[in-house]
């Protein structure tokens, strides 16, 4: 079977247009999971013992489980429980809470990675808790963090074409239509996987800036 | 409700697949990441270009492009494969491309003087990687390598979507057929983090025993 390139032409608005949801579908997963990340990290900080554990056990079921299965389940089990979304929203939140576990990590090491001393000076220099949060751990300890979770962002990016299983209409999910409809595959499957190698290629050089900028997490 | 065991037996018959995949997709990463990674140190430059381009190549896309790609797009050009061998495949070679920047990363950590070491006692490059380099270097590989067995557990879930009955398969014919939706999907969910658990113990173990006899020289 040989390349076509009018094909390949045209196709290309019909693949744009998913891109663009996938496009969409990171940036939205991100935010998510840099929210409910903190939340986790905090929650898991807890002086409440329970609070602390139960946490740590939910974050480590949802670290051991595949993203997919949890896409299936946020999209054929809730409306069964009463809670219907759209497969947008569905997938937003599975993997914006799949990477909030990621995210929590790196929130953790982050903060751990401030040496105690400079929690002990804050305190000897009568620091209120808001003062020390603001002005001494947090401008110390998210520099290192930004580094990894760019890492991490790449990574939500690479795993959207999962969100065509629950029918997202996504850039991998134009391209099967497109595949399935012209029983051409080569040029879709192909472009697919183009287009995610370039995003990523060009990633991993602003990674690197990144990390050169900002340093690495010491792990 | 009375064929509940039927359904559970069909799910656990997708279980073994999944072990199935996750075995043989770890045997492939495994060999893969340490010709790969030996390959990004080598002496010659092709070779580290070779090695530099696969790997980021498998790691510039997600293993669902592979794998569609593996399946859908190589027939074409004549290499027909069973979904059990895309799958298998796909996994090896994009967890292996993973694998391989710990094989070189472990390899690289090794104290300089171990290298010069080698060379002042006439050791060959084949003794010293043998008997110096990869005995130290294998401690520092093994909790990256159980990290990324279990991200490739989680993986072989993407293969249902190439009509691999594998435990994610199994839980959508289940879903089909009963239209119950909570049972099938909090089963394989139970059953995927039970794997996966049983991996990072299992890693875990290993570890104690590779590094045993170690402490005081880190």
């Amino acid at each position: 079977m040989e390349w076509d390139w009018d094909f390949a032409w045209s196709i290309m608005p019909t693949l744009l247009a998913g891109f663009r949801i996938t496009l969409i579908a990171t940036a939205l997963g991100a935010v998510v999971a840099a929210v409910l990340g903190l939340v986790f990290a905090i929650l898991r900080r807890s002086a409440n013992r329970a609070v602390a554990r139960t946490t740590g056990f939910v974050v480590e079921f949802i670290r051991g489980t595949p993203l997919l299965v949890q896409l299936y389940f946020i999209f054929y089990v809730l409306p069964d429980l009463g809670l219907r979304l759209p497969a947008l929203t569905a997938g937003v939140i599975g993997m914006g809470l799949h990477y909030a576990t990621y995210a929590a990590e790196v929130y953790r090491g982050g903060i751990e990675g401030v040496p105690r001393g400079q929690w002990e000076a804050a305190k000897a220099t009568n620091l209120t808790t808001r003062q020390t949060w603001l002005h001494v751990v947090l401008p110390q300890a998210v520099p290192p963090m930004i580094p990894a979770m760019a890492n991490y962002l790449l990574a939500m990016f690479k795993e959207t074409p999962l969100l065509s299983a629950i029918t997202v209409l996504e850039l991998m999910n134009q391209a099967k239509s497109v595949a399935n409809s012209s029983y051409r595959y080569v040029e879709p499957m192909t472009l697919v996987g183009v287009m995610f190698l370039v995003v990523s290629l060009i990633s991993v050089v602003a990674l690197r800036w990144l990390e050169r900028r900002y340093g690495r997490i010491s792990r | 409700m009375g064929d509940w065991a039927g359904y559970l037996t069909l799910i656990l018959m997708g279980a073994w697949v999944t072990v199935k995949l996750t075995l043989m997709g770890s045997a492939l990463a495994l060999v893969v990441a340490f010709i790969a990674g030996l390959g990004r140190i080598s002496r010659h430059a092709w070779v580290r270009w070779l090695a530099t381009a696969y790997i980021e190549f498998f790691r510039g896309t997600s293993i669902f492009v592979q794998l569609f790609w593996i399946y859908f797009v190589l027939p074409m050009t004549g290499a027909e494969l069973t979904p059990m061998q895309a799958g298998v495949m796909a996994l090896g070679l994009n967890v292996g491309a993973y694998g391989a920047e710990v094989v070189r990363g472990a390899i690289l950590a090794v104290p300089r003087d171990q290298h010069e070491a080698c060379v002042a006692v006439n050791l060959t490059r084949f003794q010293r990687m043998r008997h110096v380099i990869l005995p130290q270097a294998l401690p520092l590989m093994l909790p990256t390598f159980g990290n990324n067995a279990i991200e490739l557990l989680k993986a072989t879930s993407v293969v249902s979507l190439i009509s691999l009955s594998d435990m994610t398969f199994q839980a959508q014919v289940v879903r089909s057929q009963t239209g119950s939706t909570l049972m099938p999907f909090v089963t394989i969910l139970l059953l995927y983090f039970a794997m996966s658990s049983a991996l990072s113990f299992g890693m875990r173990r290993l570890e104690r025993r590779v590094t045993r006899g170690l402490d005081g020289v880190r």
